[in-house]
Protein backbone atom coordinates (compact mmCIF):
# COMPACT_ATOMS: atom_id res chain seq x y z
CA UNK A 1 0.00 0.00 0.00
CA UNK A 2 1.27 3.37 -0.65
CA UNK A 3 2.03 5.71 2.18
CA UNK A 4 -1.18 7.09 3.55
CA UNK A 5 0.53 10.07 4.76
CA UNK A 6 0.56 11.51 1.35
CA UNK A 7 -3.21 11.97 0.94
CA UNK A 8 -5.10 13.80 3.45
CA UNK A 9 -8.16 12.24 5.24
CA UNK A 10 -12.00 12.40 4.33
CA UNK A 11 -15.06 12.01 5.99
CA UNK A 12 -18.09 10.52 4.21
CA UNK A 13 -21.74 11.74 4.27
CA UNK A 14 -24.36 9.93 2.01
CA UNK A 15 -28.43 10.27 1.95
CA UNK A 16 -29.68 6.92 1.33
CA UNK A 17 -33.02 8.44 -0.05
CA UNK A 18 -34.58 11.84 -1.22
CA UNK A 19 -35.84 13.66 1.78
CA UNK A 20 -33.68 11.97 4.24
CA UNK A 21 -30.37 13.57 5.68
CA UNK A 22 -26.98 12.78 4.70
CA UNK A 23 -25.81 10.25 7.38
CA UNK A 24 -21.63 9.46 8.30
CA UNK A 25 -20.46 6.49 6.68
CA UNK A 26 -16.83 6.37 7.00
CA UNK A 27 -13.69 8.08 5.73
CA UNK A 28 -11.38 7.33 3.03
CA UNK A 29 -7.76 8.85 1.81
CA UNK A 30 -7.80 11.26 -1.56
CA UNK A 31 -5.98 14.20 -2.81
CA UNK A 32 -8.45 16.35 -3.29
CA UNK A 33 -12.29 17.31 -3.21
CA UNK A 34 -13.15 15.64 -6.59
CA UNK A 35 -11.37 12.81 -6.01
CA UNK A 36 -12.42 11.64 -2.55
CA UNK A 37 -16.29 12.04 -4.49
CA UNK A 38 -15.26 9.73 -6.71
CA UNK A 39 -13.58 7.27 -4.27
CA UNK A 40 -17.07 8.02 -1.83
CA UNK A 41 -18.39 6.83 -4.93
CA UNK A 42 -16.48 3.62 -5.53
CA UNK A 43 -16.44 2.51 -1.75
CA UNK A 44 -19.32 3.30 -0.79
CA UNK A 45 -21.97 2.76 -2.78
CA UNK A 46 -21.34 -0.02 -4.46
CA UNK A 47 -24.73 -1.69 -3.06
CA UNK A 48 -27.34 0.88 -3.92
CA UNK A 49 -26.47 3.01 -0.55
CA UNK A 50 -27.26 5.96 -1.64
CA UNK A 51 -28.22 9.28 -3.95
CA UNK A 52 -26.10 11.64 -2.54
CA UNK A 53 -22.76 12.06 -1.50
CA UNK A 54 -20.95 14.69 0.68
CA UNK A 55 -17.02 14.85 1.62
CA UNK A 56 -15.64 16.62 4.12
CA UNK A 57 -11.93 17.19 4.64
CA UNK A 58 -11.59 15.53 8.33
CA UNK A 59 -9.45 18.35 9.45
CA UNK A 60 -12.68 20.98 8.84
CA UNK A 61 -14.34 18.80 11.71
CA UNK A 62 -13.83 19.96 15.16
CA UNK A 63 -14.85 17.12 17.49
CA UNK A 64 -15.57 17.13 21.46
CA UNK A 65 -13.43 16.32 23.59
CA UNK A 66 -13.86 12.78 25.51
CA UNK A 67 -12.70 14.15 28.43
CA UNK A 68 -15.61 16.64 28.39
CA UNK A 69 -18.10 14.53 28.40
CA UNK A 70 -19.46 14.73 31.97
CA UNK A 71 -19.61 18.84 31.68
CA UNK A 72 -21.03 18.69 27.89
CA UNK A 73 -23.46 15.56 28.46
CA UNK A 74 -24.28 14.87 32.09
CA UNK A 75 -26.15 17.39 33.02
CA UNK A 76 -29.08 16.82 30.71
CA UNK A 77 -29.28 13.39 32.18
CA UNK A 78 -31.69 14.27 35.28
CA UNK A 79 -33.73 16.48 33.14
CA UNK A 80 -36.03 13.71 31.95
CA UNK A 81 -39.08 17.07 31.95
CA UNK A 82 -37.40 17.97 28.34
CA UNK A 83 -38.71 14.84 26.76
CA UNK A 84 -42.35 15.29 25.56
CA UNK A 85 -43.43 12.50 27.58
CA UNK A 86 -45.95 14.17 30.36
CA UNK A 87 -48.81 15.07 28.08
CA UNK A 88 -51.92 13.28 28.16
CA UNK A 89 -52.85 11.95 24.79
CA UNK A 90 -56.98 12.04 23.84
CA UNK A 91 -57.96 8.84 23.32
CA UNK A 92 -58.78 8.47 19.50
CA UNK A 93 -55.87 10.94 18.59
CA UNK A 94 -53.66 8.51 15.93
CA UNK A 95 -50.46 8.56 14.57
CA UNK A 96 -48.72 10.21 17.55
CA UNK B 1 -23.97 -9.70 -36.55
CA UNK B 2 -22.28 -12.66 -34.36
CA UNK B 3 -19.06 -10.96 -35.07
CA UNK B 4 -20.12 -7.45 -34.27
CA UNK B 5 -21.27 -8.66 -31.15
CA UNK B 6 -18.30 -10.85 -30.19
CA UNK B 7 -16.56 -7.46 -31.09
CA UNK B 8 -18.79 -5.73 -28.32
CA UNK B 9 -18.29 -8.61 -26.01
CA UNK B 10 -14.71 -9.83 -25.90
CA UNK B 11 -13.56 -5.84 -25.87
CA UNK B 12 -15.38 -5.25 -22.34
CA UNK B 13 -14.29 -9.18 -21.38
CA UNK B 14 -10.56 -9.03 -21.93
CA UNK B 15 -10.54 -5.81 -20.60
CA UNK B 16 -12.49 -5.88 -17.67
CA UNK B 17 -10.27 -9.35 -17.00
CA UNK B 18 -6.86 -6.80 -17.19
CA UNK B 19 -8.88 -4.33 -15.08
CA UNK B 20 -9.35 -7.47 -12.83
CA UNK B 21 -5.65 -8.35 -12.38
CA UNK B 22 -5.47 -4.95 -10.79
CA UNK B 23 -7.64 -6.26 -7.39
CA UNK B 24 -5.31 -6.45 -4.23
CA UNK B 25 -2.66 -4.10 -6.35
CA UNK B 26 -4.33 -1.06 -6.36
CA UNK B 27 -1.78 1.97 -5.54
CA UNK B 28 -4.49 2.91 -3.13
CA UNK B 29 -6.79 1.26 -1.38
CA UNK B 30 -9.74 3.37 -2.75
CA UNK B 31 -8.31 3.30 -6.08
CA UNK B 32 -8.16 -0.72 -5.84
CA UNK B 33 -12.09 -0.60 -5.28
CA UNK B 34 -12.53 1.40 -8.30
CA UNK B 35 -10.66 -0.59 -11.34
CA UNK B 36 -12.38 -3.59 -9.77
CA UNK B 37 -15.48 -1.96 -9.94
CA UNK B 38 -15.16 -0.96 -13.74
CA UNK B 39 -14.04 -4.51 -13.88
CA UNK B 40 -17.60 -5.72 -13.04
CA UNK B 41 -19.34 -2.88 -15.67
CA UNK B 42 -17.47 -4.33 -18.35
CA UNK B 43 -17.71 -8.13 -17.34
CA UNK B 44 -21.47 -7.36 -16.64
CA UNK B 45 -21.52 -5.72 -20.06
CA UNK B 46 -19.80 -8.50 -22.00
CA UNK B 47 -22.69 -10.90 -20.44
CA UNK B 48 -25.14 -9.14 -22.21
CA UNK B 49 -23.46 -9.23 -25.46
CA UNK B 50 -22.36 -13.35 -25.19
CA UNK B 51 -25.99 -14.14 -23.85
CA UNK B 52 -27.30 -12.08 -27.30
CA UNK B 53 -24.92 -13.70 -29.28
CA UNK B 54 -25.31 -17.14 -27.45
CA UNK B 55 -29.22 -16.68 -28.48
CA UNK B 56 -28.62 -15.71 -32.47
CA UNK B 57 -26.71 -19.10 -32.83
CA UNK B 58 -29.31 -21.15 -31.61
CA UNK B 59 -27.04 -23.67 -31.30
CA UNK B 60 -27.32 -24.74 -27.39
CA UNK B 61 -24.27 -22.83 -26.85
CA UNK B 62 -23.91 -20.19 -23.38
CA UNK B 63 -22.59 -17.24 -23.05
CA UNK B 64 -19.72 -19.07 -21.24
CA UNK B 65 -19.30 -21.49 -24.13
CA UNK B 66 -18.43 -18.55 -25.55
CA UNK B 67 -15.98 -16.63 -23.04
CA UNK B 68 -14.18 -19.98 -21.76
CA UNK B 69 -14.33 -22.19 -24.74
CA UNK B 70 -13.41 -20.31 -27.43
CA UNK B 71 -9.36 -19.66 -28.93
CA UNK B 72 -7.34 -17.14 -29.49
CA UNK B 73 -8.08 -16.69 -32.78
CA UNK B 74 -11.96 -16.50 -32.60
CA UNK B 75 -11.67 -13.50 -30.48
CA UNK B 76 -12.56 -10.47 -32.21
CA UNK B 77 -11.23 -7.42 -29.77
CA UNK B 78 -9.35 -4.64 -30.46
CA UNK B 79 -5.32 -5.20 -29.27
CA UNK B 80 -5.74 -2.27 -27.46
CA UNK B 81 -7.35 -3.99 -24.35
CA UNK B 82 -5.26 -7.08 -23.91
CA UNK B 83 -1.95 -5.02 -23.56
CA UNK B 84 -0.60 -5.58 -20.11
CA UNK B 85 -1.73 -3.42 -17.00
CA UNK B 86 2.19 -2.12 -17.13
CA UNK B 87 2.13 0.57 -13.93
CA UNK B 88 -0.65 2.50 -12.72
CA UNK B 89 -0.12 5.39 -15.61
CA UNK B 90 -0.01 2.39 -18.39
CA UNK B 91 -3.38 1.26 -17.13
CA UNK B 92 -5.13 4.46 -17.32
CA UNK B 93 -3.63 5.51 -20.48
CA UNK B 94 -4.95 2.42 -22.13
CA UNK B 95 -8.32 2.90 -20.27
CA UNK B 96 -8.31 6.56 -21.21
CA UNK B 97 -8.10 5.27 -25.03
CA UNK B 98 -10.57 2.41 -24.87
CA UNK B 99 -13.02 5.03 -23.05
CA UNK B 100 -13.06 7.96 -24.98
CA UNK B 101 -13.91 5.27 -27.81
CA UNK B 102 -16.52 3.51 -25.83
CA UNK B 103 -18.37 6.37 -25.06
CA UNK B 104 -19.34 7.76 -28.46
CA UNK B 105 -19.95 3.77 -29.75
CA UNK B 106 -22.12 3.43 -27.12
CA UNK B 107 -23.67 6.95 -27.94
CA UNK B 108 -24.19 6.01 -31.53
CA UNK B 109 -25.07 2.44 -30.61
CA UNK B 110 -28.21 3.41 -29.08
CA UNK B 111 -29.36 4.15 -32.08
CA UNK B 112 -29.03 0.90 -33.33
CA UNK B 113 -32.17 -0.55 -35.13
CA UNK B 114 -31.85 -3.52 -33.44
CA UNK B 115 -33.89 -2.98 -30.06
CA UNK B 116 -32.03 -5.34 -27.97
CA UNK B 117 -28.98 -3.86 -28.59
CA UNK B 118 -30.02 -0.27 -28.44
CA UNK B 119 -31.11 -1.22 -25.07
CA UNK B 120 -27.77 -2.71 -23.57
CA UNK B 121 -25.99 0.14 -25.15
CA UNK B 122 -28.25 2.42 -23.13
CA UNK B 123 -27.57 0.33 -19.86
CA UNK B 124 -23.46 0.23 -21.19
CA UNK B 125 -23.09 3.96 -21.59
CA UNK B 126 -24.53 5.41 -17.75
CA UNK B 127 -22.00 2.82 -16.60
CA UNK B 128 -19.10 4.03 -19.31
CA UNK B 129 -20.05 7.54 -18.50
CA UNK B 130 -18.12 7.32 -15.44
CA UNK B 131 -15.41 4.73 -16.79
CA UNK B 132 -14.38 7.74 -18.92
CA UNK B 133 -14.75 10.68 -16.12
CA UNK B 134 -12.86 8.68 -13.87
CA UNK B 135 -9.72 7.77 -16.58
CA UNK B 136 -9.84 11.47 -18.31
CA UNK B 137 -9.59 12.61 -14.30
CA UNK B 138 -6.66 10.57 -13.62
CA UNK B 139 -4.91 11.74 -16.99
CA UNK B 140 -5.30 14.69 -15.93
CA UNK B 141 -4.36 14.83 -12.47
CA UNK B 142 -1.16 12.46 -13.87
CA UNK B 143 -0.25 14.48 -16.83
CA UNK B 144 -0.53 17.76 -14.71
CA UNK B 145 1.38 16.49 -11.49
CA UNK B 146 4.48 15.54 -10.89
CA UNK B 147 7.31 15.02 -13.25
CA UNK B 148 7.44 11.84 -12.75
CA UNK B 149 3.98 10.99 -13.48
CA UNK B 150 4.00 13.32 -16.34
CA UNK B 151 7.05 11.50 -17.92
CA UNK B 152 5.13 8.23 -16.94
CA UNK B 153 1.85 8.85 -18.46
CA UNK B 154 3.58 10.62 -21.58
CA UNK B 155 5.37 7.27 -21.93
CA UNK B 156 2.43 5.34 -21.83
CA UNK B 157 0.43 7.21 -24.32
CA UNK B 158 3.85 6.91 -26.70
CA UNK B 159 3.90 3.09 -26.25
CA UNK B 160 0.02 2.83 -26.58
CA UNK B 161 -0.85 5.25 -29.93
CA UNK B 162 0.04 2.89 -32.17
CA UNK B 163 -3.19 0.29 -30.54
CA UNK B 164 -5.52 3.48 -30.85
CA UNK B 165 -5.89 3.02 -34.79
CA UNK B 166 -7.90 -0.21 -34.47
CA UNK B 167 -11.04 1.24 -32.59
CA UNK B 168 -11.69 3.41 -35.34
CA UNK B 169 -11.34 1.30 -38.45
CA UNK B 170 -14.14 -0.57 -39.38
CA UNK B 171 -13.47 -4.61 -39.69
CA UNK B 172 -15.90 -5.51 -42.89
CA UNK B 173 -18.57 -6.95 -40.62
CA UNK B 174 -18.51 -3.94 -38.77
CA UNK B 175 -19.23 -1.60 -41.90
CA UNK B 176 -21.74 -4.19 -42.88
CA UNK B 177 -23.41 -3.78 -39.30
CA UNK B 178 -23.18 -0.03 -40.03
CA UNK B 179 -25.11 -0.49 -43.11
CA UNK B 180 -27.69 -2.77 -42.34
CA UNK B 181 -28.47 0.48 -39.31
CA UNK B 182 -27.95 -2.21 -36.13
CA UNK B 183 -23.69 -0.84 -36.04
CA UNK B 184 -22.02 1.77 -35.79
CA UNK B 185 -20.62 4.21 -38.21
CA UNK B 186 -16.94 4.86 -37.00
CA UNK B 187 -16.04 7.51 -39.53
CA UNK B 188 -19.16 9.50 -37.52
CA UNK B 189 -17.86 9.61 -34.60
CA UNK B 190 -14.39 9.64 -35.21
CA UNK B 191 -14.27 13.77 -34.64
CA UNK B 192 -15.82 13.26 -31.68
CA UNK B 193 -13.71 11.11 -29.95
CA UNK B 194 -10.40 12.96 -31.54
CA UNK B 195 -11.74 16.12 -30.03
CA UNK B 196 -12.03 14.93 -26.52
CA UNK B 197 -8.66 13.25 -27.18
CA UNK B 198 -7.05 16.38 -27.93
CA UNK B 199 -8.79 18.23 -25.19
CA UNK B 200 -7.93 16.10 -22.21
CA UNK B 201 -4.45 15.45 -23.62
CA UNK B 202 -4.46 19.40 -23.31
CA UNK B 203 -5.37 19.83 -20.06
CA UNK B 204 -3.17 16.92 -18.76
CA UNK B 205 -0.55 19.10 -20.68
CA UNK B 206 0.63 16.01 -22.60
CA UNK B 207 1.82 15.74 -26.19
CA UNK B 208 -0.39 14.10 -28.16
CA UNK B 209 2.11 11.73 -30.09
CA UNK B 210 1.87 11.65 -33.76
CA UNK B 211 -0.91 9.30 -35.92
CA UNK B 212 1.91 6.87 -37.53
CA UNK B 213 1.52 3.47 -38.46
CA UNK B 214 -1.42 1.90 -36.40
CA UNK B 215 -1.05 -1.89 -35.63
CA UNK B 216 -4.70 -3.77 -36.07
CA UNK B 217 -5.05 -7.38 -36.52
CA UNK B 218 -7.51 -7.85 -33.55
CA UNK B 219 -10.92 -7.36 -34.94
CA UNK B 220 -10.31 -10.48 -37.01
CA UNK B 221 -8.46 -12.38 -34.69
CA UNK B 222 -4.98 -11.62 -35.43
CA UNK B 223 -3.64 -10.98 -31.94
CA UNK B 224 -0.63 -10.21 -30.01
CA UNK B 225 0.86 -12.64 -27.67
CA UNK B 226 -0.61 -11.34 -24.32
CA UNK B 227 -4.15 -12.85 -25.35
CA UNK B 228 -3.49 -16.60 -25.16
CA UNK B 229 -1.88 -15.79 -21.44
CA UNK B 230 -5.15 -13.84 -20.46
CA UNK B 231 -7.16 -17.05 -21.39
CA UNK B 232 -4.92 -19.02 -20.52
CA UNK B 233 -5.73 -18.04 -17.10
CA UNK B 234 -9.48 -16.90 -17.88
CA UNK B 235 -10.41 -20.38 -19.24
CA UNK B 236 -8.16 -22.38 -17.12
CA UNK B 237 -10.54 -24.11 -14.76
CA UNK B 238 -13.34 -24.27 -17.86
CA UNK B 239 -10.66 -26.48 -19.80
CA UNK B 240 -9.42 -28.44 -16.92
CA UNK B 241 -12.80 -29.54 -15.35
CA UNK B 242 -15.16 -29.23 -18.84
CA UNK B 243 -18.77 -28.18 -17.79
CA UNK B 244 -17.80 -27.98 -14.02
CA UNK B 245 -20.29 -25.60 -12.36
CA UNK B 246 -20.84 -23.98 -8.51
Amino acid sequence: MANHSEFPLWEVFIRSHGGLNHKHVGSLHAADAQMALEHARDVYTRRMEGVSIWVVPSTAITASDPADTDPFFEPARDKIYRHPTFYDIPEGLKHM
Amino acid sequence: MRDFLLLLADNTQILGHRLGEWCGHGPELEIDMAMTNLALDLIGQSRNYYQYAAELEGAGRTEDDLAYLRDAREFRNCLLVEQPNGDFAHTVARNFLFDSWHYFFLQALCQSNDERLAAIAGKSLKEVTYHLRWSSEWVIRLGDGTEESHSRIQDAFDNLWTFRGELLTPAPFETEAASAGYGVDLHAIRPLVEDRLSDILAQATLQRPEDGWMQSGGKTGRHSEHLGYILAEMQYVQRAYPNSVW
